[in-house]
């Protein structure tokens, strides 16, 4: 086939980017050749629309041992302990196949982790569908979630938190971002930059089959109505190879045969021989013939371009291939010798003893076209002015009933008792609190993640959106005990090409770096998916944030649920009633206009540090963020989840009931201390100048409001657990 | 005492039994299925996981496994051989014990903590137990324990139901079901009683600061019973 414009559109290549390469080349590319670029070039590989961007985050802190770049982030915990975390979209496949789309999306995410090394210690996820009302949406829920359970069970990982969320903009777009932590030894960091002439380059794992052939060019286009015929492009998973593949490598990696590896992900073994290939400024040949294929007759364009998964590309040292044969032939896993390193620059491929591929790598990765795409600055919202009669007509328990039962606070307990969050045994906060924590096995350290969103703000304003999800990412970590280290995101956009949705991202991309940077909460990972679209619909713009932090003695990790009757009930930081953009303006008013919540990162470093201090001087008993629905929604999680009632009364300061029970003000907490202790910690409030009020305190099984309107926590709770359980059952 | 895990491709709760074990006393073995021999034991265990990834039928190719002929023969000369989750899979896929694992009834696979009452406490496993109902958790897709009418007859005339799912008082009603296994089975002996297959993980709950600690009650019980 001669490869001519038309085809190159086909393969989702821009004119003028095929003339760039016919440049860069001097000549016409061959169909292989062709497909290489495409894969390469991509938005999904290339990252073209967002580089110029992604600079900006902050990357860098002083427990950073790898920030971007590598195939995931990689932090310090102490004592040689290193965490290996990262996240990443899956969003394209899942909405066309959700099965094998979501399963897949956590199988990569794995690989990726123990690919440098680490051992997986725990899953998270973060999901988005569209309107509960949409014929699509049940069945895209338990596809996804069959998904993540069916691959992450097998593989003995736990998934110990996530988030999910409905809104009509995710009814054509789903979201199904998967992050995973790895634990390492420091000293025993797997890289993917290849080093050394000659060296062996080893193929191990699954044979290569002709499924998910332009995957990756899929996942950077948006959708239209033929998008039933992309399912050959998604990729179909296996776990248990993976887990084979997971022993297999890890024994490997015990020796030190290894120079580099790195796992075929999105556009396969052409993005991992390229990426080892470009990082270690060395050239590598491969002979095709070598490759394991799963079908006969397989092309070289099939070959380079398939995304099978559960596959590894491995550099070795020379005379290593026998001892690591065996160890891939006791685990029954190919491994095949398949070419070596060259000091040529270039990716030269073989078949039939034939070159059918020969490009200089640098063209692949450095000349990768890189844009600075118009975008539009968002202005930020005029505030609402909210009739008071109206909402002082609202009865709070009723209204508090129809929040607790809202699909997007409503509890999850459906979706994740269908993930095995307990195996390896080191589970000590399961899902449905603020992070999940697991014990670094073995230690009296624990880390603790958690994965957040909150598209409602990001796309009311993006920069203060972004700065948010930053920011509740931090609230998470602190409410378990646990010192915030780094974070990892995963970018859900629109159109790149779409001037509004480009802004949505730059903008949404400087507010997470304004918050990180302020908190010293710094980007190490993560991934950009962008064409969330189909046709001119854009999704909102939802950054997924995954934060990572460490509880140094586990026994002083923190839960939610209220422990004790009589202890006292704070809040902590100031309530100042915005009620725009809040679930209860959308939900209980109908009102989707104005500002998010506004951001003061000096508060919410200081409000968060000091109850740091608190927990770690065990002043604290329990305590949550407050976030969607505000303060009474969270006070009601605390009492469902401890099966105890709270007395609330509002403090005198905000004079409306409703707008201090249910605005989302930012940088604020719910703690719960014993009474013998309330002189002290309102002492090191004071003396921080953190903000403070006294909400109420416990009692038995009812939550009280102001002496006069009560409710039982029984009930609450009923609102709370059933919404899901029946829409699935229906 | 001692005692062996067998892994095999796909276990996963390999290493979580072998840490329980060691906690409470035995001397561990790991022990690969590609192996002919079983170290010598007290105590063999068939851990959980997704061996062979439940491909063909949950349990059925580690069932043939060249480890499981040794297995066999050490149960039936009366050695303790104890199988969970997928170790229960695969144990009544050798026939050690009867009945069969079905899909969960509501087809989802189930991650939570349970209560068992133990039917059966005249046996190596649960003699001398001071509670007879344990807190204990599930995980599993396959847990729907079914068989014949006339095995059913069997299996209660020889008393080998070892424990069924109920409340925290021990109540055993359809409510507390998690699986739809027939008669709330959540585990059941050989006639000899020196097998126990059971689908609840003991090993997940050792810890005050994990799920719970009645799978602590468990394995001092047992090692206390094996001494």
């Amino acid at each position: 086939m001669i490869v001519n414009e038309k085809i190159a559109i086909d393969h989702g290549l821009k004119k003028d980017e095929f003339k760039k390469i016919c440049e860069l080349l001097k000549r016409t590319p061959n169909i292989t050749e062709l497909g290489i670029f495409s894969a390469m070039w991509n938005e999904h590989c290339s990252y073209k629309s967002s580089r110029l961007h992604l600079k900006k985050l902050p990357t860098k802190g002083k427990q950073v041992i790898q920030g971007p770049g590598e195939n995931a982030g990689v932090v310090d915990i102490g004592d040689n302990d290193a965490i290996v975390f990262k996240i990443e979209s899956h969003n394209h496949p899942s909405f066309i196949e959700p099965y094998q789309g979501a399963a897949t999306g956590v199988g990569g995410i794995m690989r990726d982790v123990f690919t440098m090394g680490a051992r997986p210690i725990a899953n998270l996820n973060s999901i988005h569908f569209g309107s509960t009302q949409h014929k699509k949406t049940k069945n895209l829920l338990r596809g996804v979630v069959h998904g993540i359970g069916g691959y992450g069970n097998c593989m003995g990982v736990p998934t110990i938190a996530g988030q999910t969320s409905f809104d009509s903009s995710y009814n054509g777009n789903i979201l199904v971002n998967a992050m995973t932590l790895g634990l390492v030894k420091k000293d025993k960091i797997f890289y993917s930059k290849a080093a050394g002439l000659n060296k062996p380059v080893i193929y191990v794992g699954s044979k290569t089959g002709r499924d998910g052939i332009h995957g990756a060019s899929m996942a950077s286009a948006s959708f239209d109505d033929k998008i039933e015929e992309k399912k050959p492009t998604v990729q179909v998973g296996d776990p248990f190879t993976e887990k084979l593949l997971l022993e297999a490598c890890l024994e490997l990696m015990a020796g030190d045969s290894i120079i580099a590896i790195q796992d075929m992900g999105a556009a396969g073994l052409t993005s991992s021989s390229i990426e080892m290939a470009s990082k270690g400024n060395l050239g590598i040949e491969i002979n095709l013939n070598k490759v394991p294929c799963r079908e006969g007759k397989m092309t070289p364009y099939e070959i380079m371009l398939s995304e099978s998964q559960e596959r590894m590309l491995i550099v070795l040292e020379n005379g290593k291939e026998d001892q690591a044969k065996k160890i891939f032939d006791k685990w029954n896993l190919d491994f095949a010798v398949i070419g070596k390193t060259t000091k040529s620059k270039k990716i030269e491929l073989y078949f039939d003893s034939e070159k059918v591929a020969d490009i200089p790598v640098n063209t692949l990765v450095e000349n990768s076209p890189m844009y600075d795409r118009k975008w539009k600055k968002a202005k930020l919202p005029n505030k609402n002015k909210i009739n008071k009669d109206d909402i002082n007509n609202l009865k709070i328990i009723e209204v508090l009933k129809k929040i607790l039962s809202n699909p997007n606070i409503c509890s999850k307990e459906w979706i994740w008792q269908q993930y095995d969050h307990t195996v390896m045994g080191d589970t000590i906060q399961k899902p449905g609190g603020d992070s999940g924590v697991v014990r670094v096995h073995g230690t009296n350290k624990a880390v603790a993640a958690s994965v957040d969103s909150s598209a409602v703000y990001c796309w009311a304003h993006p920069l203060t959106g972004g700065k948010q999800v930053v920011c509740e990412s931090f609230r998470n970590l602190i409410s378990v005990g646990a010192k915030p280290i780094a974070i990892t995101n995963c970018l859900n956009f629109g159109s790149p090409e779409n001037e509004e949705n480009m802004g949505e991202f730059v903008e949404c991309v400087q507010g997470i770096g304004e918050a990180s940077s302020y908190l010293k909460f710094p980007v190490v990972s993560g991934n950009v998916s962008f064409y969330n679209q189909t046709k001119d619909q854009g999704i909102k713009p939802t950054p997924s944030i995954g934060g990572v932090g460490l509880i140094k003695d586990y026994n002083k990790m923190i839960t939610m649920n209220f422990k004790e009757v009589d202890n006292v009930v704070l809040v902590i930081g100031k309530t100042e009633g915005h009620i725009d953009q809040s679930l209860f303006a959308r939900v209980i008013l109908d009102e989707k206009n104005g500002p998010p919540p506004e951001i003061n990162l000096f508060n919410e470093k200081n409000n968060g540090e000091t109850l740091l201090k608190l927990i770690d001087s065990n002043l604290i008993k329990s305590a949550h963020d407050i976030s969607l629905g505000g303060i009474i929604t969270a006070v009601s999680k605390m009492c469902i989840k401890g099966n105890k009632g709270i007395n609330l009364k509002k403090p005198k300061y905000l004079i409306n009931e409703i707008e201090y029970f249910f605005a989302e003000d930012q940088g604020r907490y719910i703690v719960e201390i014993s009474n013998k202790d309330q002189k002290k910690v309102l002492d090191i409030l004071n003396k921080n100048a953190v903000h403070y009020d006294e909400l109420g305190t416990i009692n038995e099984n009812m939550l009280f409001l102001n002496e006069k309107t009560k409710v039982t926590i029984d009930e609450l709770k009923g609102f709370n657990t059933k919404w899901l359980k029946e829409y699935m059952s229906n | 005492m001692k005692s062996a895990v067998i892994t095999f491709p796909g276990s996963n709760c390999d290493r979580d039994m072998d840490v329980a074990l060691k906690k409470f006393g035995f001397k561990n073995k790991m022990v690969w299925h590609q192996d002919l021999e079983l170290p010598k034991s007290d105590l063999v265990v068939l851990p959980g996981g997704f061996s062979y990834g439940d491909y063909l039928r949950c349990g059925s190719m580690a069932s043939k496994s060249k480890i499981m002929q040794s297995v066999i023969n050490f149960a039936n000369s009366g050695g303790m051989v104890m199988g969970i989750c997928n170790g229960f899979q695969i144990l009544v896929e050798t026939g050690l014990v009867p009945g069969v694992l079905l899909r969960n009834k509501y087809l989802e696979f189930i991650c939570k903590n349970v209560f068992v009452k133990i039917s059966n406490e005249d046996n190596a496993y649960f003699k001398n137990i001071s509670n007879n109902v344990l807190e204990l958790h599930i995980a599993h897709n396959e847990g729907n324990y079914f068989c014949t009418n006339d095995q059913l007859k069997e299996i209660e005339d020889n008393a080998q139901v070892a424990i069924n799912y109920c409340d925290p008082e021990g109540k055993i009603e359809q409510q507390f079901n998690p699986n739809g296994s027939i008669k709330n089975i959540a585990g059941i002996f050989n006639k000899e009683k020196n097998v126990l297959g059971m689908m609840p993980h003991p090993e997940r709950m050792i810890d005050p600061v994990l799920s719970g600690e009645d799978g602590s009650y468990f394995f001092k019980n047992l090692i206390n019973n094996l001494k």
